[in-house]
């Protein structure tokens, strides 16, 4: 299988027969450089098997690059702004990194394997970014994005499928876990990580498993009500967890032209993500002295009244721009209106009460709303289930 | 000791909101349970062993989505699914299925009959517009067109307004709209017995009348103005079954330092001076407040608790002759498999849907007839659903809960009370209906639990069974639910109000109507409200 540039045409998934055969719908979209389903057969009720039962999205397309050799943990180290030290042998860490000036490249999971041995899974491709890092490292650095299968099995029953396939004492495992199995012969690698909120794993295999992998969870999932589910219906359920999407909350700071539009850690609430101790690492000059000084954003979380969605909305405090909204939606298992926002400082301390400049339109009918929105501390949707260990059955 | 500052009697979604509002506000609140479980007919209950069943209202959506952000639901543990969709089988062995998704349901109308699938876009336009004129006045309480005060007249003049600013043309439509048969207003637009039937349903539940009776229009719209998440028309399941709901109201109302009394059964509203003043158990307990809320049907209000003595005559004669005619029964299966129906995969998502059997009018009409002359229907409406399709806590894994709502189903028995061979026949009835579909669905029954409106009234205290507290047609809604002059929350005892669905805006699982009364209570206490106003819908 040939790696994905700008300029093939979509490709396909390992899982590619099974998800066609599965979406009812025929829509289908481009997520990174893949044919990828939008819907299956009804966003909503999608998005609800991840809440209620169990939701399995084809996340195949995802960058991975397996890191390797005696300087592994070093080379992690200076690329992302969190110690990996910390990260223990098959656990997994959500890290993001920095150019020079601080300003963040991209975010994503880190899996150990052993002492020396690492991958990383980016949204963004860091082929050259990673390579460019790895001089003067003993270290290995490979792509192996299409090497990988990859399921995200998400939602309240999904610790009881998983474990019916054959991943024995599957409810042990702790939240950004990992566990190794076999399926069908071929390694099968379990983390619970995911990017629901929910209860939920990711599913790891050679692509030569993957279509069997499908069949088999399918088969066995059925009695606990096993969907799959297209990326709308996870842009609904991450933005009701609270997690940042990169190119729609934040921009890559490679692929910025315009001063200004990029960020750093600090402007994207990730701080807890920096760790000076670390005495060398992209960026740690430039954000020490950000820190010193302080930031020009505070990324938040507003809850804004009514019901109407704050999307591309201003946000405003005694009628003055302060912010814009980044991603927005009605939330529906926490039934509440939540938009990510972007704010100048020193605007958006938590109980801070701002507007939302609305505008909606109903049958070519626009509308101009202003909707008051307070900043929250932590996303209104959090179930116990996502941190519960043992995993609950359902 | 027994004092609070204000009583609600009825642990049910409504009167736990109306608790939860006052002691929200700083009361002291006591809501008092007949039974030893609170949620009344909002309840789910494990009557066979690993099967829950939510054994009386079974499907949520008009649960007010205010309340539900205002009081944090979802935090005190309510999560509500929806299902989208559904299908009527018929009897040549074909199906029409109800798909959420809109070019879905085109195609699937077009099946039966283009013409139908175009007409469809003007009868949802034509509905919608109903929904957006009624959906506004849900959160409110309704005007009372004989008073002079500023604020009821300010109200009627809008009401007036949003009706006035339709137009001549679309005015007339929805008078017709507001009298007409639900049977009269589809045949506007449909030429196919199954997809008239099929949408038909909705404005017959819960109400003892039939498909071409003056009326039943309204309560089509009853059944499509609520929402899940802005999908107006949608309905979803409470995880874990309606007792959910009231399991979160009571968190909520907890939480604000409300009191719930099980086991406590009013026998009187105890009235001094004209003014209640607590309430009597029938085991002679008693319980002291100033404010006394009840959410007891308006018959069981003005008839059972409240000493006729203490009321005016006229208002004793309007309870007495308030429309809460029982019209329906229910059953609730537990399932040792998943049934096939003739003519549908039954990995089809419209199993996880509402089903139905009745495929015309005509069957329904016949169904009603039966109600009519005193009995059981022996060819019944069903709203048949397998909720355990879309939650996995309702049921073993591969087992399925089933809940049936049967029309129609008399109050007496050709004028006599049900007896037990009666309810055999009524269950009967509605097991040998849905086994001419389903050839392995007899063989799954592990366990039945069949309620007709004698059960219903016992256990659940709805008189004659009627699941909406007092028939929802025009002489009984709005200003007129429950009686005119009294649609306001208050009754003609001072300090004594009412909370019910027999008050605006009526029956379903909206708890409206004790978030409204907890308002005009707060008002009357001259406390600040803390009841959120309505969504605009636009």
């Amino acid at each position: 299988m040939s790696s994905p540039t700008r300029d093939t045409m979509l490709l396909k998934t390992p899982f590619h027969s099974r998800v066609e055969a599965a979406c009812a719908l025929n829509d289908w979209g481009n997520w990174m450089g893949y044919t990828t389903p939008n819907a299956y057969f009804d966003v909503e009720l999608e998005y609800f098997a991840v809440r209620s039962t169990t939701g399995v999205f084809d996340l195949s397309p995802m960058n991975k690059y397996q890191i390797s050799g005696p300087d592994a943990e070093a080379y992690l180290n200076r690329l992302v702004t969190r110690d990996v030290a910390k990260i223990g042998i098959n656990r997994v860490g959500y890290a993001i990194w920095c150019n020079d000036a601080g300003q963040v490249l991209d975010d994503g999971t880190i899996f150990r394997f052993s002492d020396n041995e690492f991958r990383l899974c980016s949204y963004q491709r860091a082929d050259d970014w990673l390579a460019w890092n790895s001089l003067g490292f003993d270290v290995t650095v490979e792509n192996v994005s299409t090497d990988i299968a990859a399921l995200a099995v998400q939602g309240p029953t999904s610790c009881t499928i998983l474990t019916l396939l054959g991943c024995e004492n599957l409810n042990q495992l702790k939240p950004f876990g990992m566990a190794h199995y076999e399926f069908e012969g071929r390694p099968l690698m379990v983390s619970r990580t995911g990017f629901t909120g929910d209860l939920g794993y990711e599913v790891w295999v050679p692509p030569e498993s993957a279509e069997a992998l499908w069949d088999q969870l399918f088969e066995l999932g059925r009695d606990y009500l096993i969907k799959p589910f297209g990326s709308h219906a996870l842009e609904l359920a991450r933005i009701e967890a609270g997690f940042l999407q990169a190119n729609t909350d934040f921009m890559p700071a490679e692929e910025v032209v315009r001063v200004g539009r990029t960020r750093n850690p600090f402007e994207l609430g990730l701080g807890w993500l920096v760790d000076f101790n670390k005495p060398l690492f992209n960026g740690r000059a430039a954000l020490a002295k950000v820190k010193e000084k302080g930031s020009k954003y505070r990324f938040v979380l507003l809850d804004v009244d009514g019901n109407k969605p704050a999307e591309h909305s201003f946000i405003m405090k005694n009628g003055k721009v302060v912010g814009t909204v980044t991603s927005a939606a009605w939330c529906p298992t926490a039934k509440a209106n939540l938009a990510y926002a972007q704010l100048e400082m020193p605007h958006g301390v938590v109980g801070d009460e701002l507007i939302a400049e609305i505008y909606y339109q109903r049958e070519l009918h626009w509308t101009q709303l202003y909707a008051p929105c307070k900043v929250i501390e932590a996303p209104i949707f959090k179930p116990a289930r996502r941190w519960q260990t043992p995993a609950p059955p359902h | 000791m027994n004092q609070y500052d204000a009583i609600v009697i009825g642990a049910g979604h409504n009167g736990l909101t109306n608790g939860a509002y006052l002691a929200k506000a700083g009361l002291r609140v006591a809501v008092l349970e007949r039974n030893p479980y609170i949620g009344g007919a909002t309840v789910s209950r494990e009557l066979h062993k690993g099967w829950y069943y939510s054994n009386c209202s079974y499907v949520s959506s008009l649960l007010r989505p205010e309340i539900t952000r205002d009081l944090e639901l979802p935090r005190h543990g309510l999560q509500v699914v929806p299902f989208g969709g559904g299908a009527t089988f018929m009897r040549n062995g074909d199906h029409f299925g109800n798909y959420a998704d809109h070019d879905r349901h085109y195609r699937e109308i077009a099946r039966h009959s283009k013409r139908d699938a175009n007409a469809y876009d003007r009868y949802a336009a034509d509905t919608s517009l109903q929904t957006k004129l009624i959906r506004p006045y849900l959160m409110r309480t309704p005007p009372d067109p004989t008073s002079l005060k500023p604020r009821d007249l300010r109200d009627l003049m809008e009401f007036a307004q949003s009706f006035m600013s339709l137009g001549e043309e679309k005015l007339l439509d929805t008078i017709k709209f507001w009298t007409a048969s639900v049977g009269d207003y589809l045949n506007e637009y449909f030429e196919t017995d199954v997809i008239k039937a099929h949408m038909a349903g909705s404005g017959i539940i819960g109400t003892a009348l039939g498909v071409y009776s003056p009326g039943t229009a309204y309560v089509l719209l009853h059944h499509y103005m609520g929402d899940v998440d802005g999908n107006v028309g949608a309905w979803g399941f409470a995880r874990g079954g309606m007792g959910a709901i009231a399991n979160a109201l009571s968190k909520a109302f907890q939480s604000f330092g409300g009191d719930i009394i099980c086991d406590a059964n009013v026998d009187e509203i105890i009235v001094r001076n004209g003014r209640a003043v607590g309430v009597a158990l029938k085991d002679g307990t008693e319980y002291r407040a100033p404010i006394v809320v009840s959410n007891l049907d308006p018959k069981r209000t003005f008839l059972d608790i409240t000493n006729p003595k203490d009321l005016p005559a006229s208002v004793v004669k309007k309870a007495q002759n308030f429309k809460i005619r029982g019209s329906s029964g229910k059953l609730n299966i537990a399932l040792d498999g998943l049934p096939v129906f003739n003519g549908l995969d039954p990995r089809n998502r419209l199993m996880a849907g509402d089903l139905h059997f009745s495929d015309s009018l005509e069957r329904q009409e016949r169904a009603y007839d039966d109600w009519k002359a005193g009995t059981w229907s022996k060819d019944p409406y069903l709203d048949m659903m397998i909720p355990s399709l879309t939650d996995p806590t309702m049921a073993p894994p591969g087992k399925h809960m089933m809940s049936v709502f049967v029309q129609y189903a008399p109050p007496k028995v050709e004028g006599r009370e049900w007896t037990d061979e009666d309810k055999d026949g009524f269950e009967k009835s509605v097991i040998d209906q849905i086994s001419n579909y389903s050839p392995n669905f007899k063989d799954l029954i592990l366990h039945c639990e069949t309620r007709t409106p004698r059960e219903i009234e016992a256990e659940v205290g709805l008189t004659e069974g009627n699941i909406f507290m007092g028939e929802l047609t025009f002489d009984q809604l709005l200003f007129n639910r429950p009686f005119p002059g009294y649609a306001q929350y208050r009754s003609p005892i001072k300090g004594m109000y009412m909370c019910s669905s027999g008050t605006h805006p009526g029956g379903g699982v909206m708890a409206a109507p004790g978030a409204n009364a907890a308002r005009e209570i707060l008002r009357d206490l001259k406390r600040p409200n803390t009841v959120p106003g309505g969504y605009a819908d636009d």
